[in-house]
């Protein structure tokens, strides 16, 4: 029941949060955060992209939503708009002092950006990832030097 | 180890002697050797080769053995030395720790920019470094450029060696759905300390990352699809 309570107070008290920044509350883009994907498991990017963005997407960056009373304490949410899209939503408050609230931080999923590998040219000191064994470069070297003789 | 390593020095303004220099580069080379004979499992006189035959062990392996269990703790399990034919590899934790310690050897003789470098994974001082992250699907090529100051820098991969990285949860040896892990953190022994067990996790464990302090990471999947934890764009460098 307190779960519910809870989750009805935080998801009421984004529903006034998005009314309120629609109506021009404020000069922030209107982060218009569907409500019923707020807590929970149920966070997922997907959700979040096909939210109703204003023609043309949100302007690029990152903001700071104020910060709203849910009942067991305060939620305060920072955005990222990449592409004109919703790519990250972070919690910078959520209510941690209470049992249940702990119960709902610990399953809430973080939201992480993505993005499709690029190969990139640069002058570079070191590189991870490579943990060839040195028989391998070894044998490498040799066929090569084989080559070039 | 079996891995190449690599050490780089910055001048500060002081000249330093070009023989010191080299003198102070073989101690840390030394040092790598010591560990390699010490703490190898491919060597049957190493202290991990005495502790599968039940031997008696040095005050330092056991000081290992302890570092491996708190981890395996803190990451439920998907960190664990124990392989499923019941040798004991602690390989996974040796490496971080060992560059760690090499890096020591250089600060106690006051070096104040400098890398050292062991298969990819790196204790990064001073900077800034530029630093790249191998494409998994092409070894001639990088995808990230980062730009590092006073971190450690490690990576998980499959496709290096194989898929010599296996879920102790689950037991199975493949990690199919994601070819590469790099954390960064604020040395590279805790770097290190989670790459390989968040690799486990699948695509779970950038999500894993993301939620320890002090650490970020950068996971590519086996489509090309490379997901960041939050705070990991402030290493992001351009061209």
């Amino acid at each position: 029941m307190k779960k519910f309570l809870l989750s009805a107070s935080v998801i009421g008290v984004f529903a006034l949060y998005s009314v309120h920044l629609n109506l021009g509350g404020n000069e922030n883009p209107s982060v218009a955060v569907k409500t019923s994907n707020v807590i929970g498991s149920a966070f997922t990017s997907s959700s979040l992209q096909s939210s109703s963005a204003p023609s043309g997407g949100y302007k690029n960056g990152t903001y700071i939503g104020s910060v709203a009373d849910a009942f067991y304490g305060n939620i305060q949410v920072q955005v990222t708009i990449s592409g004109g899209r919703i790519t990250n939503v972070q919690f910078l408050q959520f209510p941690s002092d209470r049992r249940t609230s702990q119960m709902i931080n610990a399953q809430a999923d973080p939201i992480l950006a993505q993005e499709a590998i690029q190969a990139q040219s640069a002058n570079v000191s070191g590189v991870t990832g490579a943990t060839a064994s040195s028989g391998a470069f070894v044998q490498s070297l040799s066929s090569a030097l084989q080559q070039a003789s | 180890m079996g891995m190449p390593i690599t050490v780089e020095i910055r001048n500060s303004k002081y000249e330093i002697r070009k023989v010191d220099l080299g003198k102070d580069i073989g101690k840390v080379f030394e040092y790598f050797r010591e560990v390699d004979e010490k703490y190898s499992p491919f060597k049957s006189t190493s202290e991990v080769g005495k502790l599968n035959r039940g031997e008696k062990v040095s005050d330092e392996m056991r000081d290992i053995l302890r570092l491996a269990h708190d981890l395996k703790v803190e990451t439920n399990g998907y960190f664990d030395i124990e392989r499923p034919d019941g040798r004991i590899d602690p390989s996974g934790i040796v490496k971080g720790w060992a560059i760690k310690n090499a890096a020591d050897i250089l600060r106690k003789l006051k070096y104040k920019k400098f890398f050292v470098d062991a298969g990819g994974d790196a204790e990064i001082v001073g900077g800034p470094w530029k630093w790249g992250i191998r494409n998994p699907f092409n070894k001639s090529q990088i995808v990230k450029v980062l730009s590092l100051n006073n971190c450690g820098i490690a990576t998980s991969g499959t496709y290096e060696r194989g898929q010599h990285i296996y879920n102790p949860i689950t037991k199975e040896t493949e990690i199919p759905d994601i070819v590469s892990l790099t954390v960064i953190g604020l040395n590279i022994y805790e770097a290190d300390k989670f790459s390989t067990p968040a690799f486990a996790m699948g695509k779970g464990g950038i999500k894993f990352i993301e939620k320890q302090k002090d650490l970020e990471g950068y996971m590519i999947d086996k489509d090309g699809v490379a997901t960041m934890t939050s705070g990991f764009k402030r290493y992001e460098t351009g061209r």
